[in-house]
Order: C-alpha cells, then structure tokens, then sequence
C-alpha cells in the first residue's frame, strides 16, 4: 500500500510539472493547447479505435458514441446545472430530475403531442420553461432552511413524475413519442441510426453552458452564491440579497436541467414517466458531489464517471448499482469533498488586476 | 461630531418568549462620533446590535436612520441605506479569499446582475475593477493586504477581526457597528486597534462600538452608552459615566444582590 | 352514494390511515432522533426498516418454524403461543435493525467525521477488495475470497488514513447515506433467495374484527399496530428524558462541542441514538410484516421518504412531532386517495407538506432542539 501511495505521489508531482510547464508557455501555444483539446473531445467517437488506449474508455455492450451522447452528455449538463444549486449557491436539491423532465416534456409537447413545432423552436421554449417552473417552485420554498428544501425539492420531482404519469394531456404512462429531432445541417444528419450528431450537438452545448456558468461564478453573481452557500445570514447582513441570488441560482440550474431533459428528448424521441424516476435525482447529486460539489472540472468529472462507468464494467451488469453504492461510501470516506474538490480561487484577484497586462505579456 | 442624529434608537422593547432582552433602550447616534456601548455580559448589547441590522424585528419601538424608518426593512436594504456591521464571534465566507470577502462587501453597492454578467458588459466589468481595487484598497487601509488572497479561514485571527471590519467598511456604511472587535487581542493588538477605529472615525465614518473592555471603550469614545440587565442606566461622556455609581454597581455587582 | 356508506368508508379510512401512519411514525423517530443529534438525514434508514422486515421473516420462518401456509391455510396461532411468537419476531425484527443501525453509523458515517476505527476501517476494506474483485471475477464465492484476502492489508492502511481528524462536508454525508442505502437495498435484491421478487411473510395473526364503533369493523392488526407504535413512543420518550443516556443524547443535540467538554462520550451517544432508531425502525417493520404481510428489497425506499416527510411535516428533531406528522400524513394518504384516486396519494401527501412548511417553516411542533440562529 506504501508503494500505491509512494507511486501516486509521482504521478502528482508529474502532474504538477505538466501543470508548471503548461503555465510557461506562450499564450499562442496555450491557445493551440487548447484547441487541440477541443479538437480531441469532438473526435472522442473514435476513442476506442486508437490502438493501445481504446480499450481503456470502450464501453462493452453499447455503441461508444451512444454512451458518450445518451448518458455522458446528459450527465455532465446536469451536473453542471446541478452544481450551481447545490455547490455554489449551498442549497440542497434532491428533486432536480423534475426540471429534467420538464425540459423533455415541454420538446414532447410541442413537437410531438399538441403541436408540431420543430425541435431548435421548442428548445428555447423548454429552457424557458423549466427556468419558469424554477422560480415558481423556488419562490415559495427558498424561505427553508437547508434540510426542509431537500424534502421540499424531492417532493417536487415526485410530483412531475406523477402528474405526467396521470395526466392524458401528457401522454399518462404511454409516454409521448415521435418527438422532434434537430434539423439536419448539411451532412449533419440527426437521425436514428448515427449518434455522432447528437454528441458533437451536446458537445456544444456543454461547452456554451460552461461558458456561461463561468462568466457567473467569476462575477459579482458568483460571489453572493459562494457568501450564501458559506454563511446564509452573513451574507444578508452584507448586503446580498439572499432571496433573489437563491432564486437565480435555481432558475439557472433548472433552466440547464430542462436544455440536458430537451437534448435528450430531442435523441430518443421517445419519453415516458418511467425515465424520470426519484432515484435519477440522487444519481444527478451523486456525480455532483463525487466529482467535487462547487468545482466546475468537478462536477464534469462526476458526471462522466456516474454515466461511463457503469458501461464500461458490464461484466457485473448484475451487481452495477451494488458496486456504486459501495464506491460512494468510499469516495466520501477518503475524499470527502470529492475527486476534484473545489479550490479557493486565489485566481479572481489576479484576473482582474492584471486585465490588461495579460495581452501585453 | 455634529448635533445631528444619524441613528435613532427609540424606545425599543425585545422580547424573546417571556425573556425580555431589550426594555424601552433609547440611543441617539450622532453623525461623526465614536459611541461606545457597554456592559456586563448578557446586557444586552448584542441584542441591540442585531435589532439595528434587522436580524430581529423589535416587540415594540423603532429604529430611525438618516432621518427614515428602518425597523421593518430586510437585512440587506439596511445595509445597503448605510449600516454595516461585524460579528463578535467571527463570521467570515471561510473558503473565499480575504479580497473575495470584501468585494463582498463592495458589491452590496453594485447592481449589475445575471444578465450583466452572463453578456460581461462594459458597466459590470467597471463596476467588478472598482469593486476589486476599493476592496484591496480597505485591506491595506486595515494592514492586511499582503494576505489578500489567501482563504480568510486560513488566516490569522487578529488578520480575521481586521477582514471584518474591512468587509463591512466595504459596504460603505455611514455607521459601523464593531461588535467587540478586540475579543482575544493582546494589549499591544488593543492599541493598535484603537488607532485604527480612530482613523476610521477620521475618514468620516460614524462608529457604534461594543466592548466590555472599559478600558479600551473609555480610551476613545466620545460618549458611552451603558446596559445592564436591558436597560440603559446610563449615557454620557466616559469621565462621567465611569464616575456614575450604578455603573460601577452593575459592574463591580450590587450588594443587596446577595439578599 | 348512501350517507352511512360515507360515513362508514371515513372511518375506514381513518383507521387504516392511522395504522399506516403508526408505522411512519416510529420511523420518522430514527429520522428525528439522528437528525436532532447529528444534522444529518439518515438516508440509508429506509434499509434499515427493510432489513427489519426481512429480519421478521426470517425469525418466523426460520426459527420459528412457521410455513407459508398449513394446509392450504395461513398458519393462524392463538394464545400464548401467539404473544409468544409475536413477542419473539418483535425482538428479532428490533435487534438486528438496531445492530444494522449501529454498524451502518460505524462504517458510513464515523470515518466522515473524522473518528473512524478498525471495525469500519476492516468493513470498508473488505468492500473494496469486493468492488475490486469484481472487476477481474464474477462470481460470488470467488469474490468473497478475493475480498477476505484482501481485507488485511487494506483495513491496515485505512486505519492510518483515518488517523486525520477531520470533519467532512454535510453533502458528503448525504452521498455516503445515499450510497449505503443502496448497496444495502442490493445487496439483499442480488443475493436474498427471491431475488427483487416479493416475499410473503407466514400470517399467524388471525385478522379479525375486534370490535365495531362508528359503523367501521376495527381489525386487531390495526389495533395493535397503533398501540404498539404508542407504547414504544412512549417507552421512547422515557428513556429520552428520564435516563442518564437519554440526557446525553438531548445535550449533543443540543450542543455538541460543549457537550463534549462537560464529559459527555459523544460518541456513545451516537451509537445510542442509531441504536435507538433502528430499534424503532425493526419495530415498525414487525407491525409492517404484521398488517401486509410481505416484503422486498426495495420496500424502504418510498417508506423512508414518506416517513422522513412525516418527521419533518411534525417538526424535525421532536419526537411527538414524528408521531402527530406520522398519524397526520397517515390521514391525508388515505382521505386524499379516496377523494382524487389512489394514482394521487403522493402528490396530496407532498402539497400538504409544502403548504403546513409555507406556515410553519419547520414543522408543526417546530424543531424542539432548535438553536437560536444569528
């Protein structure tokens, strides 16, 4: 064991070297560091295919660009959104996978059972929407403390799953489907066979939301989120205004909960009340918290390991969510605060002093 | 200081079930003056505090400020009219750095908000470098500069009470409240506190200062306000109320307490 | 529908609501009681109630003796044998729960607050190795080898690792209750011999009515799962208050730290407090057993949620809360399915709690060990 720990300091000090070096370079070469990054994740289909190293991420069992679209992606967007609910802004959802549902039901609704509208018209819709029904269940409810919001919350996943389920209007529990696909650019087919499209769609949509999230959490926004998660009344005394940074905070992380719930609707063309059950949410908390509550890279990283994993060990198919109860213990045992646990940003002070030295450098 | 009355504590009665906390407290604030409260533990002085910041809504009784109401007001809109506090026992954001916590502070006078933020505008990125150099500026205004971006849970304590004051003077506050800022301070920390509130008193600053150190509060009020048992018993220049026999009862303890 | 009908289906109601809430209620108590000592929502007490259920099926089938059926008829027992045999089910069920309880907090929860020992560090090394195992081996009886070989030198280096001190985050909590109650739940889905199928439990309690009042037959099952439920409150409530113990676990809740400084062995009261709840959970899962006769693996889940509902619908940390939240939602289950149909049960159960937290922001009673904040 002293050699396991002997080896993973190595592996550290490489990477910190790596990191080190990486800091060194020009912002030309950073800027192609970059780039060759983003070139990579786009052609991440074709990861199991790389001689040596594919069968390290190849998912037995499942198309790997399935894997990547139909799990990887929804993960990570909703850990995302997720994360600035319960990691920046401290308050605990356990009924996220409402919002979810919301998203794909609002796609459902208007391309496929009340109207026929295409799928890029109801996408705004449905974030719309799902930020909507954020604000009006945040309105009432952000006036509890920490644990009564939980149940609050989790009660409200429960209820859209159910509502859907009863209600004929909603397809009750046959589930719409037919639901729109996106519109096909050029070679760019979204079509049932090739989830390529799909992934490279909610590639770009991860990339958009973290560019939003981070211009928020390196604002004044992102400041009151942290003072509130850190010391509710504190905050207040300093002049946040808790209540409306609070209800902001859910209305964005429901709004990226309905844009992952329309994504996927948009991929299976097919939903149903079945896809929304209570357990997704603590699913959706789990990657959040196992990556690293508060930490974007975190939170990404907890999503890809919940939705890869599972894939990728189907030897055990039978014993999956055994093997994932008994690694959470773990994980929050030995790394309480998550595989990448949230820093303090010592980077916000630099950033924006140095604004205009950075191009000069 | 001038004759004119920044706060108007009036006749505030709190009452917490059957414990009455606060009894018909009157206290007047003048512009420009270091006010010192003081008095046994549990007399009531934080009470007060809390009921000037909105933390508590009082049973009976207002609370003026420049000349307005303010009793019924949230938290926040009482600090952002002009009354900024810090917390006897430390209350920092303890993950974020110490400027993240002033710029806190600062940024109870910003107003741009998400969209702002999300479209980086011209306005917010102002508003986000004045938040920035105004919070760096208070940091070494208290001497702390040099820790500015270390998390506040990992510095020092005194460097801690001092980040206090500097996130609530970041607010631009026309009243400070220090609610016993030099608890667990040395006396050569004392002194140099002392010098500090002063040259904050200087920048035009009102102060509300609760101690139960007579010593520091009789050093460098200009008046002393005096509780006991939530009631005021007695106000006054620092000779006077030093000299004023039921403070030095409520002090020292009353004999026929025995009885 | 004829006035007496209504009259008759609402007291039905009423009685089978409150029978259900009984059962809500002594497992709100765990809820409550962990939540009012350590802020912490005991997710993986659900699997406590569950692994109760099972332990009373377990006891009667296999201690006792007693078949599914007897020729082609329940194994209905009378007299003394029966107290006998529900007495000694009611003990099983309670016991084993309450080790469950206290091993769960060993291995999920003390490491996370800094206090972990070789119990938990053996326990956590042992799952490792399994989890490990697993990826190179499928196969039950290999893997346990694995995981018993492996157990030695891992416990040794987690022992050192949990020599740090140091708290974690709530959210960790959480996560790791979450992750207990699932492993837990699996565990008996994947290894229990029906697998995720429904167990029957053997009915030796012959369910007849006891006595008629407002025009509703009063079943004896339902009878003593109330007053069971009452009495272990009760019994509960005097050993909170009366007992050294008891003052121990109102003094941590109230105050930790400084219970701590006064010499109180907060640990010992934790350990007590998971024991008590689970004690109560194994109770409320005999009753269960008792009124529906069977369980499954994954029966706890829906139950803990409703049941941590009721705890904090009375008002979280307060133990006649838990009651009077049990019996309350018990009520409004069973009035609400009746007035908009079953599918809504839920729902109803849900908008009530939201509206009663609108007025009351913690609980009906409130939280009677809450703090002063600010």
């Amino acid at each position: 064991m002293s050699q396991l720990l002997i080896l993973w300091k190595r592996f550290y000090s490489l990477f910190a070297g790596v990191q080190a070096h990486w800091k060194s370079m020009s912002r030309v070469q950073r800027l192609s560091g970059y780039a060759l990054a983003v070139l990579a994740l786009y052609l991440a289909p074709w990861w199991p295919k790389i001689p040596g190293i594919g069968w390290l991420v190849n998912t037995p069992g499942t198309q790997f660009s399935t894997v990547l679209n139909d799990q990887v992606i929804i993960f990570v967007l909703v850990a995302l959104g997720l994360n600035v609910v319960v990691g920046l802004a401290g308050l605990l959802d356990l009924g996220y996978v409402g919002f979810y549902a919301v998203g794909a039901y609002v796609v459902g609704v208007l391309t496929s059972q009340h109207a026929s509208l295409p799928w890029i018209v109801a996408l705004p819709i449905a974030v719309l929407v799902s930020m909507l029904v954020g604000v009006i269940l945040g309105t009432p409810t952000l006036r509890l403390r920490g644990d009564y919001l939980a149940i609050v919350t989790l009660g409200f996943g429960e209820i859209i799953r159910i509502s859907a389920k009863n209600l004929d209007w909603l397809g009750a529990s046959r589930g719409i489907s037919d639901i729109g696909k996106p519109p096909s650019i050029g070679p760019l087919k979204f079509g049932v066979i090739d989830p390529k499209p799909y992934y490279w769609l909610g590639l770009t949509l991860v990339f958009l939301v973290v560019f939003c999230l981070y211009r928020l959490e390196e604002s004044r926004v992102g400041r009151a989120w942290t003072a509130i998660r850190e010391d509710e009344d504190a905050a207040e005394l300093m002049g946040v205004n808790t209540f409306k940074f609070k209800l902001w905070a859910f209305a964005i992380g429901a709004a990226v909960g309905g844009l992952a719930g329309a994504h996927y609707a948009g991929k299976v063309g097919f939903i149903s009340p079945d896809n929304f059950p209570l357990q997704l949410s603590i699913l959706f908390l789990a990657a959040v918290v196992l990556g690293g509550s508060g930490n974007m890279p975190g939170a990404i990283l907890g999503g890809i390991m919940v939705a890869w994993l599972p894939e990728r060990f189907r030897n055990f198919t039978d014993k999956r969510v055994l093997v994932f109860g008994i690694a959470l213990v773990l994980v929050m045992v030995f790394r309480p605060e998550g595989l990448l646990p949230r820093r303090v940003r010592t980077k916000t002070a630099m950033r924006t002093s140095s604004d205009g030295k950075e191009v000069a450098q | 200081m001038t004759n004119e009355v920044l706060l108007d504590f009036n006749n505030v009665t709190m009452q917490f079930g059957g414990v009455t906390a606060l009894s018909e407290v009157s206290v007047k604030i003048f512009r420009g003056e270091i006010l010192g409260l003081i008095g046994p533990n549990g007399a009531g002085k934080t009470t007060c505090f809390n009921v000037m910041t909105g933390v508590y809504q009082p049973t009976q009784g207002t609370v003026m400020f420049n000349g307005s109401d303010i009793t019924k007001l949230k938290r926040y809109e009482i600090t952002q009219s002009g009354i900024a506090r810090t917390f006897q026992n430390i209350r920092l954001f303890s993950e974020m750095t110490a400027v993240e916590n002033v710029m806190v502070g600062a940024d109870a006078r910003k107003t741009s908000s998400i969209p702002a933020s999300l479209l980086r505008t011209k306005r917010q990125r102002t508003e986000e470098k004045e938040s920035y150099d105004r919070s760096m500026e208070l940091l070494a205004l208290m001497g702390i500069a040099d820790r500015a971006s270390d998390a506040a849970r990992n510095l020092p304590y005194g460097y801690q009470r001092r980040l206090e004051i500097a996130r609530a003077l970041a607010t631009e506050p026309e009243l400070l409240c220090l609610d016993e800022p030099a608890a667990g301070f040395n006396p050569a920390e004392k002194q140099e506190l002392n010098e500090l509130i002063l040259k904050i008193r200087d920048q035009g600053y009102t102060v509300l200062l609760i101690e139960h150190d007579m010593n520091v509060v009789m050093k460098i009020s200009d008046r002393v306000t005096v509780l006991d048992f939530g009631r005021k018993i007695a106000e006054g220049l620092p000779q006077e109320v030093r000299e004023n026999p039921d403070v030095i009862a409520a002090y020292l303890g009353v004999p026929d307490d025995a009885a | 529908m004829p006035d007496w009908l209504i009259v008759r289906t609402f007291w039905d109601l009423t009685v089978t609501g409150l029978a259900l809430g009984s059962i809500y209620a002594l497992v709100a108590l765990g809820y409550t009681l962990v939540y009012g000592v350590l802020r912490l929502i005991n997710f993986a007490h659900s699997e406590i109630f569950m692994v109760g259920t099972f332990s009373a099926l377990i006891a009667s089938t296999q201690f006792l003796n007693i078949p599914l059926l007897e020729d082609g008829n329940y194994p209905y027992r009378a007299g003394g044998t029966l107290v006998l045999f529900l007495v000694f089910i009611l003990f099983a069920a309670m016991f084993i729960s309450g080790v469950g309880a206290v091993a769960l907090e060993r291995i999920a929860y003390r490491p996370l607050r800094g206090n972990g020992d070789a119990f938990g560090a053996i326990a956590l090394a042992f799952l490792t190795a399994f989890v490990l195992g697993l990826i190179f081996v499928n196969e039950t009886k290999a893997n346990l080898i694995i995981a018993c070989v492996g157990t030695a030198p891992i416990s040794y280096s987690y022992i050192r690792f949990f020599k740090k001190g140091k708290k974690a985050p709530r959210l960790a909590f959480l996560i790791s209750a979450i992750g207990a109650s699932t492993a837990i739940a699996e565990a008996v889905g994947i290894w229990g011999p029906n697998r995720r199928e429904q167990y029957q439990t053997p009915r030796i309690l012959e369910k007849k009515v006891l006595f008629k009042a407002l025009g509703t037959d009063v079943r004896v099952d339902y009878v003593i799962v109330i007053v069971g439920a009452l009495l272990m409150l009760t019994a509960l409530t005097l050993f909170v208050n009366k007992t050294k113990l008891g003052r121990g676990v109102r003094a941590v809740a109230q105050d930790a730290e400084t219970a701590r400084i006064l010499g109180v062995n907060v640990d010992l009261i934790i350990v007590v407090t998971f024991a008590l709840g689970g004690v109560m959970a194994g109770g409320a899962a005999m009753l269960f057993t008792l009124v529906y006769d069977q369980s499954r693996f994954n029966i706890g889940f829906i139950l803990g949620v409703k049941s941590f509902t009721a705890a904090v619908l009375g008002g979280i940390g307060n133990l006649k809360g838990a009651l009077l939240g049990g019996f309350m939602l018990g009520l409004v289950e069973n009035y609400g399915s009746a007035l908009f149909g079953g599918q809504w049960k839920d729902v109803i159960a849900f908008v009530v709690l939201l509206v009663v937290l609108m007025v009351r922001p913690t609980g009906i009673l409130g939280e009677s060990l809450g703090r002063a904040r600010v």
